[in-house]
């Protein structure tokens, strides 16, 4: 399956180029995070790779394989939550396996302990709060022993403490020997959880490096533009 | 007039024999034809809802146009497949509950059916990418996304039991209206009103409202305690 290979995709939607003649290599261990300003197609990225949308020029590869050989997970920013049970929820994601319903309940139960939400298990889940809603839907994605997890913007709009209790539980899924490849907003974020940094601008990957390299001495000046007004109190580069 | 409407509710309240046989006669009727024009209707309408096929939009249209289809039309092409001379002639079913029911299933399923895409669709595109990722087959996904709209499908399930209770024309073509056999309450009130008996017309009439009313009256109390439990 690893390592995921894109060369020279491009998407084109109505004839513009958000995707063009995209080239990335991503190993599979460790946290990845795509960074680029707002419409440069991070999220495209995501769901070329989850198999939302179609790779119609370039070339997506698994390792030698044209399709993933191991489970793949997807968490959005705002959640698919069932009228049921947490637990229920927790569990949804596994019914494609054909696993027995009690081992699919007993996964779930575990993953609503890793995430603390085995209190909530038998409320129903769409009465928890949007930090709680992220949890669960990690619970959901982990309880597939996935071996790429990809977070589209997991912690937007939520409070320090979701955020936190969000960044553990991705860090305890990535010590499960899990690929994460993950977009955020959030520079801080960004900082605390990446081993590397894919930065998109103009359609392309501008620069692919490990995190602390691309934090201290970005070598594209898109990257440090866009590093210097998301964190200008914190680092300022010799132009 | 106020005669009338005591020798109505007298004929309520003595649980008249003619009464209830026509009123349960319509109840089984009816639900029969709701309860197995919902298991066409729904898994109908959330297949469109999901279905990706270039004539997909043509056939969502056709349905929709089917929910307005006159019960009359319908009788007449049931009573034409079930009359001797038709394919289905060998059954015998004309003039029966049978062919009531089919009659009635007929009308409910395009309903049940267009209602049930609208409200899955709705579901679907915010539920799509996720169930897909996950691997969910067409399958699966028509039975998680039934299962989580199953409280707003009560509202297609209750059109479907009104337009079956309240519709005349197809179950008098098919049916006949024949006294114990296939009289229903709306071909009864139709004929007694003809007739000028209008206390049992009436009295049907009432059944009818109270029928429809209370189903109307559960269904709110469910939606309002699913809304409470699953927000």
């Amino acid at each position: 399956m690893f390592p995921i290979e894109l060369s020279g995709v491009a998407f084109r939607p109505q004839g513009r180029n958000v995707l063009d003649g995209l080239d990335l290599r991503l190993d599979g261990e460790g946290i990845s995070i795509v960074l680029g300003p707002n419409g440069v197609g991070k999220t495209v990225l995501l769901r070329m790779i989850a198999g939302l949308l179609p790779v119609r020029e370039g070339r997506l590869a698994w390792g030698e394989a044209s399709r993933p050989d191991a489970a793949i997970a997807m968490v959005f920013q705002q959640p698919m939550i069932l009228r049921s049970s947490v637990l229920d929820n927790a569990a949804l994601g596994m019914k494609p396996l054909r696993l027995a319903r009690g081992e699919r309940l007993r996964r779930a139960r575990d993953m609503l302990e890793r995430v603390g939400l085995a209190d909530r298990a038998a409320d129903s889940a769409r009465l928890l709060s949007g930090g709680e809603r992220q949890r669960l839907a990690l619970a959901r994605a982990w309880a597939v022993r996935p071996r790429l997890l990809l977070l589209d913007e997991p912690t937007a709009n939520l409070d320090p403490s979701a955020v936190d209790a969000v960044e553990r539980i991705i860090r305890g899924i990535r010590t499960d020997g899990c690929k994460v490849l993950m977009t955020t907003h959030n520079l801080g974020q960004a900082t605390r959880l990446a081993d590397d940094i894919v930065f998109l601008a103009d359609g392309r990957v501008q620069e692919h490096a490990p995190a602390q390299q691309f934090f201290a001495r970005p070598r594209s000046a898109a990257a440090r533009r866009f590093i210097q007004a998301e964190l200008p109190w914190r680092i300022r580069f010799d132009e | 007039m106020t005669d009338t409407l005591f020798a109505a509710l007298r004929l309520l309240g003595s649980f008249d024999n003619t009464l209830v046989d026509i009123v349960w006669l319509s109840l089984r009727v009816s639900m029969t034809a709701v309860v197995l024009g919902a298991l066409i209707g729904l898994p109908l309408g959330a297949w469109l809802a999901i279905a990706e096929f270039r004539w997909r939009n043509l056939l969502v249209v056709f349905v929709n146009g089917l929910m307005g289809l006159p019960s009359v039309v319908v009788g007449v092409v049931v009573y034409l497949a079930l009359s001797r001379s038709g394919p289905f002639g060998d059954f015998g079913l004309l003039f029966s509950p049978s062919a009531m029911v089919i009659a009635q299933m007929m009308l409910v399923v395009p309903l049940i059916a267009a209602l049930t895409r609208q409200i899955v669709e709705d579901a679907w595109r915010d539920y799509a990418p996720e169930l897909r990722v996950m691997g969910f087959s067409r399958g699966q996904s028509m039975l998680t996304l039934i299962h989580d709209c199953r409280h707003s499908l009560l509202v297609a399930l209750l059109a479907g039991v009104g337009r079956a209770m309240s519709e005349v024309g197809a179950v008098m073509i098919v049916g006949g209206n024949i006294d114990h056999v296939t009289r229903v309450m709306t071909t009864a009130i139709a004929l007694e009103t003809s007739k000028g008996d209008l206390p049992l017309a009436i009295a049907l009439g009432i059944v009818l409202m109270v029928v429809v009313l209370t189903l109307n009256a559960a269904a709110f109390h469910i939606r309002r305690w699913a809304m409470r439990r699953y927000a």
